[in-house]
């Protein structure tokens, strides 16, 4: 890694002012009484990893499983999950019976469904904890360097280390465990830490180690080490820790920044030693991680609930049936001598014990009527997922040429939960943004540059260029509209240059976090402006006021930058690209070579750095005093605008009003914006101040804070501004168009971040979550003073206080368009989240159009995640690709992650993986719709079906003396659902589109059906049912009324029982076939041979049967050929039933067409009749209308812009009328 | 992912990430996968809804008539008799009646109604008589009947598997409790023939009741059922038997008993001779003679007809409405301003 790279050694901790402070007065006298407190029990003795191999200082291995099984708890546990299942239990006790002579049906035919079902389910358990498996031995057996004995280190197993070891860990590695930092390559003890997969910040975070264990550096020192530290149980809370260090009999208090937490990552620092604290679970990562859940969709836990109803109904029949039994065989079965009553074996048909025949009898007719309860839905819903699955998998619409992957739906059970999600809940970096910074605009002393606009602008001009067309079309008659039109013309054409502008010059760009492009500044041209003072300061202020160090690639001779933030990186590039190369830096000073001087060659150019005053979120500005080459010292600083405006000398707001418009603009454009500024000082000014600024950093007490805050504000004041700049948050591809697509669809988008609050509030505006005139409602417990954060109590009063002003300020506004945006920290989160308040939260939450949640931890993201889940009672997806993500995947109803991208974790978690966020919208819109709409209509179907089939049974009891005889050969009832009708149930679960994808993508409207589950409701379930029910009572008694006494051939024989069952039969394999032909809206050859495929298969089934050896085939011998399909009553039945069957159904569905069409009818008979060709304006009208009224998204933006507008020019209009 | 610090140490990360790999992955392109195969997708149009309501009712009203037609043409006699060929008014009497010795023959005449073309089918009519019991359905070994060395596979006949020790041939409650009752026909002092064969499926006759197995042990038992088996003809000849083993689907049942192969002419008065031997009294049920001509649509049966006139009625019917309301208040088709979105604005 270190290959042609120079890095200066640098003693970093004089470069910052406040973060690398001592942790201050009273923290330390907090953690000094620490062990006697309970949950502060940890004890841990630094190089003697021997010690904690007993008890009480045994602590668990660093040996980690995430894995739901071992082999020994797999059998138990997975056939528990799969008896879980209420339907499994029915059928086992159905097998277990089936061995018995209660059981009507032989025992294989029970057993061998069941085994299969299990085992198929069992297996797909096996595989996927099998790789989980695999993932965590990945890790388990990572080496890391551990120290020995006697000052030698050597390799381990991250599973081997245990708490006390001392481990050497290198630049780029990540923690086995989590470290107590003793030091580092830096000699002040500091490194540098990524802790993107904790909380998905990628920035680095500076840890530093105690003054004391400083002189560790060496391998050797380690040799007679030892120290206690005495610390806090393991707990979930990323950002804090207590405890202290006892060494050479001083007590030494520690605090989160000399911790190292496992799964961060080493950067920037060439190595650093640490002893290992918490191992394995106990690991502040893995106490984060909850337990991966079995997810289930809504849609198959109603399906249980269907189940409880027929097996209720089951039971229900069976005791009519045992009753009867019992009835008849009291009263009735003594009478009928030809069935030998009085035989003495007999007990089945006990008329002295008709009590206990019943209950035999009970337990035969519940397998009897066992088919209203299809086991074979279950292996038919498995086999449908796992083939969507397929297709999700398959579907080049989401194959990311890039990184090579494509969708991946990785547990295929919640296929059809895509298609009813309500609020999806988005980490931010890495999922909506590239997490990449580029400069793109900047203004100087109040000239905008840079002609590129952001993705943001470029989309909304696209929108509204649209949209204005439509509006031209739409009213051409109305004068005032015109004179609005003719207003919008000259947008529409800057519009339109904006688009191709764009499309033409997107190769060029090539330099990483730079798309600038103005020929005014680049290539040197900017010493030809008039204001080129400000601009060469503009530029030195962006090369000199930051923390970055230079790194030189001695390959190509550029340098690059490692920064704290991608902005300030970005900063560094444009200066570079601008002519002011940022070289080198020293203990003390900035060389900066400037490429473009006014005369002749490039120059090194030294500014001393006199005094930095950090960034913190708090202070919002960063400041440098540096003394240039020529002796004159600068104050140089860099903020939010706000505040820097604020900060302005009288003399220094020449451009403040341009400036202002501008980055106006810029916000609207969704870029992150700062503001930059100088002042000269006089030397006598400065060493006055910092004279104060050091007395104040050495002082000791809780007001240092305030002080060093207080005396820092004194210098930044009176500056002069310069200029602004933008930077774009590069969001990844089509974000923004995805969220306005799916904010059509109806669906509510959270974002959870664990970025600071303005970092996650520019995102909200670049994708459109956030705009210009959205009431922002913040909800913070730091917007309170420092001093007041004394109680708990009070503040998270102030927090209540602040929910319920914010839904009282919701409910009384009045205008509609009024759109508000919720911004939570996760301070406030935590008050938010407690069992009180959470409902309140909520409630406020659903009403505003977007929440952004800023600075979470990974469990409040599940937490919030929960919340939304159990308090809304609507479908939730989380979407992100860090492992701090993984709790609020596996918390959400579906969790996607994005693959791809570096972490694995996310994907594992996950249900779906997809590559890129802009996916989502193809797999709910397309794939979510299809999957909801298929599953709901197969599994009513099934039931229908089952139903048919179950009840005809039933009737048959009541003429057959309640005996248990079943009318069908016990093979047609065992292929009934097993040959003749599952393969047209299945081609409907894969094959049914109700409408192609692009309407689905045209109309997001659409997916509406499913959020408000319009497939699957109880009315239409019941509605099934109720068909089920008709279809077996016309089947049943139409053919017994038919079939009655007569001779049914011509040459006079009468029809038996088999005769009977098998016409029976053959009418239900009809109906129920011609009910999916009905069903089904999308016939491709594959439905059409699987419908009427089943129907012939039956023929040939019974045909086949028939010519079997009549001990195997029974009555049913040569049955077709010989008695039924000479007869000619045979097919009239067959028509009558079939018709009559599917009769009313046919009616429904023709009035609810004509009366009541649902919209992928109208849609369907648009298509149909190629109206959407003929006539494109009312088309492309019904496809802007179809859009969910939302307020966020572009098109919430655009037409927020048009009011205004519209707005605008009336006010103009009635000014010019009547002139006041 | 792409943090700058990543990239910026490894320097031309960007480049790395971008290079084409793993290209075998990528979703090979078919209709199929893509879920773009081609496809009809009929919609149910006004037209092509009263459309196929006419072409049912088009289709079932003439099949209704033909098959009332044909039910009306056929003619059939029935004749209860169980209560009249006893001379005894309870329950107890006439079982111990048919239970005890002596002649049991019974005069009956019957009244053609109409010419009955040949062959007149002889039926007897059994009621509350469940064939279908499960205990009885299950009582018969389909091996025992086919195959001469199958005698002893008795199992599935209980309780009538065994007599003194030996199986039975025929075993089982079926066999056991073979209808007994006989019946002799005659006009004006001519006895008419009845022909019993061929009154059985033939396939049931070839090949499920063997040539050379022969009744063995037959009403052996201490009980005894029905009628009983000439023992020197084989089950394949026996068709009373094989017509008995025919389960009938309900309580209320017709067996075939045999032909009368001459035309009978109306208002002929036919003497019946029966000797009332089989028990219905213990479970009250009656018996029944029929005698009946068949049309190409089996026996005598109007609910066919009217089923078909009544479902082809319900669609003429329909067909009408939808037309009525077609005209009263059509729906253009793929009108959007019935879309969701544009009958209740707003409010989705």
């Amino acid at each position: 890694m270190t290959r042609g790279r120079i890095r200066a050694r640098l003693r970093r901790s004089s470069l910052y002012t406040f973060s690398c402070l001592r942790p201050n007065e009273n923290e330390t006298l907090e953690s000094t009484s620490l062990p006697d407190r309970p949950g502060y029990s940890r004890i841990v003795y630094c190089n003697q990893p021997l010690v904690h191999q007993k008890r009480p200082l045994r602590y668990p291995s660093n040996y980690i499983s995430t894995t739901k099984y071992n082999i020994l708890t797999f059998l138990p546990k997975a056939l528990f999950e799969q008896f879980r299942r209420a339907a499994n239990i029915y059928f086992l006790l159905a097998a277990i019976l089936s061995l018995t002579s209660i059981s009507p049906f032989s025992a294989v035919s029970m057993i061998a469904p069941l085994a299969i079902v299990v085992g198929l389910t069992m297996a797909k358990e096996a595989v996927e904890d099998w790789r989980r498996f695999i993932q965590d031995m990945k890790v388990n057996n990572r080496k890391v360097n551990v120290h020995k004995e006697g000052g030698v280190f050597g390799y381990k197993s991250w599973r081997d280390i245990r708490v006390g070891d001392v481990v050497k860990v290198d630049k780029d590695q990540f923690f086995p465990a989590d470290l107590l930092l003793l030091s580092s390559s830096y000699e002040d003890g500091i490194c540098y830490v990524e802790t993107m997969n904790l909380d998905g910040e990628t920035n680095l975070k500076v840890k530093r180690s105690l003054e004391v264990s400083l002189f560790l550096d060496d391998d050797a020192t380690f040799k007679d080490f030892k120290g206690i530290i005495k610390c806090e149980d393991p707990n979930s809370s990323l950002y804090t820790f207590v405890g202290n260090l006892e060494y050479d009999r001083q007590i030494y208090p520690l605090d989160p920044s000399q911790i190292l937490l496992r799964d961060s990552k080493l950067r920037n620092t060439a190595y650093v030693f640490g002893v290992v604290i918490f191992t394995g679970h106990d690991t502040k990562v893995m106490q984060n991680a909850t337990e991966s859940p079995s997810k289930r969709s809504s849609v198959e836990r109603k399906m249980d609930y269907i189940i409880y109803i027929l097996f209720s109904a089951l039971v229900f029949i069976s005791v009519i049936s045992s009753v009867g039994f019992a009835v008849k065989t009291r009263y009735a079965t003594p009478n009928q001598w030809y069935l030998q009553p009085n035989d003495p074996k007999n007990k089945l048909y006990n008329p002295h014990q008709p009590a206990l025949s019943g209950l035999f009898h009970l337990v035969t007719a519940l397998i009897l009527y066992g088919y209203l309860i299809p086991i074979s839905l279950y292996v038919s819903i498995e086999f449908v997922k796992f083939l969507q699955a397929i297709f999700i998998n398959q579907d080049m619409h989401m194959y990311d040429e890039d990184s090579g992957t494509c969708a991946e739906a990785r547990t295929s059970n919640l296929n059809e939960e895509l298609g009813q999600v309500e609020t999806i809940l988005s980490d931010k970096t890495g999922t909506l943004t590239c997490n990449q910074m580029d400069f793109l605009k900047c203004s100087i002393s109040g000239t905008a540059y840079g002609t590129r606009n952001s993705e943001v602008e470029i989309a909304a001009a696209k929108q509204m260029a649209m949209d204005l067309e439509e509006h031209n079309s739409k009213m051409p008659n109305f004068h005032q509209m015109e004179k609005i039109n003719s207003g919008f013309e000259a947008s529409e054409i800057e519009l339109e240059t904006v688009i191709t502008s764009k499309d033409g010059k997107d190769d060029k760009h090539l330099i990483k976090g730079f798309s600038f492009e103005d020929s005014r500044l680049t290539d040197g041209n900017w010493l030809n402006e008039p204001n080129l003072e400000t601009i060469i300061l503009f530029f030195r202020i962006l090369a000199i006021c930051h923390t970055a160090i230079p790194e030189l690639d001695e390959e190509t001779g550029s340098f690059s930058y490692e920064a704290e933030s991608p902005d300030e990186a970005a900063f560094l590039v444009a200066a570079r690209e601008f002519g002011f190369e940022f070289c080198k830096r020293t203990q003390s000073s900035v060389v900066v070579r400037q490429r473009y001087p006014l005369f002749g060659q490039p120059v090194d150019r030294e500014y001393k750095i006199l005094t930095l005053l950090d960034f913190t979120s708090k202070r919002k500005r960063m400041s440098v005093i540096v003394r240039d080459e020529d002796g004159e010292i600068l104050l140089l600083c860099k903020g939010a605008d706000s505040i820097i405006f604020d900060r302005l000398s009288k003399n220094g707001k020449m451009y403040l009003e341009a400036t202002t418009r501008h980055l106006n603009e810029y916000g609207d454009a969704g870029l992150r914006t700062l503001a930059l500024a100088y002042k000269r000082l006089e030397e006598t000014e400065f060493t006055a101040w910092n004279n104060e600024f050091q007395k104040a950093k050495s002082s000791i007490g809780s007001d240092r804070e305030a002080m060093l805050e207080r005396v820092s504000d004194m210098m930044e004041r009176d500056l002069i501004l310069v200029g602004a700049t933008a930077v774009e948050d590069k969001l990844q591809k089509g974000v923004p168009q995805c969220i306005d697509k799916l904010a059509q669809a109806g669906l509510k988008i959270w974002v959870l971040t664990g970025d600071k609050m303005e970092t996650a509030i520019n995102i909200g505006f670049a994708c459109s979550l956030l705009r210009q005139g959205m009431k922002q409602i913040c909800i913070s417990a730091s917007h309170m003073d420092a001093s007041a954060q004394d109680s708990k109590e009070a503040v998270k009063e102030n927090i209540l206080m602040q929910i319920t002003n914010a839904s009282q300020m919701i409910k009384l506004e009045k205008d509609p368009h009024a759109a508000f945006a919720l911004i939570i920290d996760g301070k406030g989160l935590t008050y938010a989240l407690e069992d009180d308040m959470k409902h309140q939260f909520l409630e406020l939450a659903v009403d505003c159009a977007s929440v952004i949640c800023c600075r979470v931890s990974p469990k409040q993201k599940a937490l919030v995640t929960r919340l939304v889940k159990e308090g809304t009672r609507k479908t939730t997806l989380a979407i992100g690709d860090g492992a701090n993500d993984v709790g609020m995947i596996q918390e959400a109803d579906i969790g996607v992650g994005i693959s791809g991208a570096e972490g694995m974790q996310a994907v594992m978690a996950s249900d779906f993986a997809i590559a890129q966020f802009q996916f989502l919208e193809r797999l709910l819109l397309i794939h979510g719709h299809w999957c909801y709409k298929r599953i709901a209509q197969m599994i009513c179907y099934f039931f229908y079906k089952n139903i048919v089939f179950g009840l005809t049974l039933f009737y048959f009891e009541a003429f057959a003396g309640f005996s248990g005889q079943s009318i069908y050969d016990d093979w047609y009832s065992l292929s009934f659902n097993v040959i003749l009708t599952s393969l047209p149930v299945i081609s409907l679960g894969v094959f049914e589109q109700d409408v192609s994808s692009d309407v689905c993508l045209e109309f997001p409207a659409l997916y509406q059906q499913g959020t408000r589950n319009l497939f699957f409701d109880w009315q239409r379930i019941f509605g099934w049912m109720g068909n089920g029910l008709y279809s077996s009572l016309i089947i049943f008694f139409l053919n017994i009324i038919i079939f009655y006494d007569q001779a049914f051939r011509a040459d006079g024989q009468t029809a038996d029982m088999s005769a009977v069952g098998t016409v029976m039969f053959t009418c239900i394999i009809w109906a129920v076939n011609c009910q999916i032909a009905l069903t089904m809206s999308h016939f491709t050859w594959i439905q059409h041979l699987f419908v009427w495929g089943s129907v012939a298969m039956w023929y040939l089934f019974l045909f086949l049967y028939g010519t079997l050896s009549p001990t195997t085939s029974g009555n049913a011998y040569q049955l077709l050929v010989e008695a039924l399909a000479p007869a000619p009553i045979y097919w009239t039945t067959t028509l009558l039933v079939t018709v009559a069957c599917n009769l009313p159904y046919f009616a429904h569905i023709s009035f609810q067409r004509s009366f009541n069409p649902l919209d992928h009818h109208i849609i369907q008979e648009i298509k149909y009749y190629k109206k959407d060709v003929e006539d494109e304006f009312m088309w492309s009208r019904e496809r802007s209308k179809a859009r969910q009224k939302t307020k966020i998204g572009f098109t919430a933006r655009v037409e927020a812009k048009m009011r205004h507008l519209k707005a605008k020019l009336q006010k103009k209009q009635s000014s010019s009328s009547y002139p006041s | 992912m792409n943090s700058n610090a990543t990239t910026t140490s490894l320097g031309t990360g960007s480049a790395e990430s971008s290079a084409p790999r793993r290209n075998s992955k990528r979703p090979k392109y078919s209709r199929f996968t893509q879920q773009e195969l081609p496809a009809c997708k009929p919609i149910l149009t006004p037209r092509w809804v009263i459309t196929a309501f006419l072409l049912v009712s088009v289709i079932f009203i003439p099949i209704g008539v033909a098959s009332l037609l044909a039910s009306r043409k056929v003619v059939e006699i029935v004749d209860r008799y169980d209560a009249e060929c006893v001379n005894a008014t309870t329950k107890s009497e006439r079982v111990k009646y048919i239970q005890g010795p002596g002649d049991k023959t019974c005069n009956r005449t019957l009244r053609v109604p109409k010419h009955m073309k040949a062959p007149v089918h002889i039926y007897y009519q059994l009621d509350n008589f469940y064939q279908n019991h499960r205990r009885y359905v299950k009582s018969r070994s389909d091996e025992q009947l086919r195959d001469n060395h199958s005698a002893s596979e008795v199992s599935s006949c209980k309780p009538e598997d065994t007599a003194n020790g030996n199986p039975i041939v025929p075993c089982g409650l079926i066999a056991w409790s073979l209808f007994n009752d006989t019946y002799s026909f005659a006009i004006n002092n001519r006895n008419l023939t009845v022909n019993k064969k061929g009154i059985s499926w033939k396939s049931d006759r070839d090949h499920k009741f063997g040539k050379d197995v022969y009744p063995k042990n037959f009403q052996n038992g201490t009980l005894i059922g029905g009628a009983h088996l000439n023992s020197s003809m084989s089950l394949h000849e026996q068709e009373d038997l094989i017509v008995w083993m025919r389960t009938a689907a309900l309580p209320t049942f017709r067996k075939f008993y045999g032909k009368i192969e001459e035309d009978l002419q109306a208002n002929d008065v036919i003497h019946v001779t029966l000797k009332n031997y089989y028990n219905t009294y213990s479970f009250n049920g009656k018996k029944m003679l029929v005698l009946s001509t068949t049309s190409w649509l089996g026996g005598k049966n109007n609910f066919l007809g009217i089923a078909y006139l009544s479902v082809g009625g319900l669609c003429f019917f329909l067909a009408m409405l939808f037309s009525l309301i077609y005209l009263v208040k059509p729906r253009r088709l793929g009108d959007p301003s019935y879309l969701s979105w544009n009958r209740n604005p707003g409010g989705h």
